[in-house]
């Protein structure tokens, strides 16, 4: 069944979409029918610009399995690149945008 | 040799509150037609759902699909139904009065034999069974695979769909064909019993079908959940359907 369950999650970054890059400040999370990927279900994930009305959009529709791998592996590259390059630069950086 | 022939488009058409929207329409050329309505699912307008209207035309029903979420555009339907996803959905009140206007385009045509049906396929088909309950002028209604029509969880209501549909089969004003998955989990079987009690215990006509081997949308050959020999008889047991309660009013209102 389709649900109307979302997750919010608030970000700092930004997206490269069909218009070029821009800035981002929410990711839209959600399980449900995909779109386009031929899976019975998908986690889907939005990336947008709330402030700027949400309008543009980059993204994926992951099998379940691949999000959980996806989800190990953002966490081992940020472990592993805070290691290199320092966990407090990067919250300064994050910080002064 | 038989020749057949068979117009699909967009049209616009006039829904809720008289706001212009538009819609896929497939229709074959020639004879008297009864319509349907059809109600894509949450994630949008979508190329399969177009597909269905192109096939309930080839077996003689002039079908639109409105695109329920046209408010929110422009943009591809994909990413329209994403920003509507993220609003919360749409209210039922605004897919009722869609559906109402569909209905009205079709009644309106020329050609319409004056029947009128309505199909949705999973919150589609929760909202095909809402307009049954809710709407004059259908004379038909197919829920497939719809969930929520049972709430258990009440924190699932809210303004946007504010009763289960269950609590209004009172108001049921015509024939109803379900067709679920057994594996299906939203509808669970437990679910859809629950439901055929209730029309059974308020004297409705209905029909419930049930498939052993398929889940949730099992119609649709683009996604694993695709089940051919289950497919090929829902879909046989919808073309039937229609066909028995939509046909011959052009004779009555003649009469």
């Amino acid at each position: 069944m389709c649900s109307y369950i979302v997750e919010k999650a608030r970000l700092l970054g930004s997206a490269k979409g069909p218009n070029g890059w821009m800035r981002i400040d929410t990711a839209n999370v959600y399980y449900d029918h995909p779109f386009h990927a031929s899976l019975d279900h998908a986690l889907g994930i939005d990336f947008i610009n709330e402030a700027d009305g949400g309008r543009d959009r980059v993204a994926v529709e992951l099998s379940a399995a691949s999000a959980r791998e996806l989800v190990a592996k953002i966490l081992a590259a940020l472990a592993s690149g805070e290691v290199e390059h320092g966990k407090a630069v990067h919250h300064a950086a994050a910080t002064a945008e | 040799m038989t020749y057949e022939s068979m117009l699909a488009e967009t049209i616009a058409f006039r829904g809720h509150k008289g706001d212009v929207g538009e819609a896929y329409y497939a229709r074959p050329l020639g004879g008297s037609l009864p319509g349907v309505v059809l109600i894509h699912h949450m994630p949008g307008w979508d190329e399969w759902i177009k597909e269905v209207a192109r096939k309930l035309a080839h077996h003689g029903l002039a079908t639109i699909a409105p695109h329920l979420y046209f408010r929110e555009g422009p943009g591809s339907p994909d990413d329209v139904g994403a920003r509507v996803r993220a609003a919360g959905g749409v209210a039922d009140e605004q897919v009722l009065g869609d559906v109402s206007g569909a209905t009205e385009y079709l009644r309106t045509q020329p050609y319409a034999n004056g029947k009128v049906g309505v199909i949705g396929f999973c919150s589609g088909g929760r909202h095909a069974y809402l307009a049954a309950c809710s709407l004059d002028g259908i004379d038909a209604a197919v829920d497939c695979w719809g969930g929520n029509v049972i709430v258990d969880d009440p924190k699932q209501l809210n303004a946007k769909r504010p009763v289960a549909p269950i609590d209004l089969t009172a108001k049921l004003r015509c024939p109803l064909l379900g067709l679920f998955g057994n594996d299906d989990e939203n509808p669970n079987r437990d679910q859809v019993n629950r439901t055929e009690a209730v029309l059974k215990k308020l004297g409705k006509t209905y029909e419930f079908h049930r498939y052993d081997g398929a889940g949730h949308a099992f119609f649709n050959a683009a996604r694993p959940a695709y089940r051919p020999e289950q497919a090929l008889d829902g879909w046989n047991k919808v073309f039937a359907f229609f066909h028995k309660h939509l046909a011959k009013a052009a004779a009555t209102r003649a009469a």
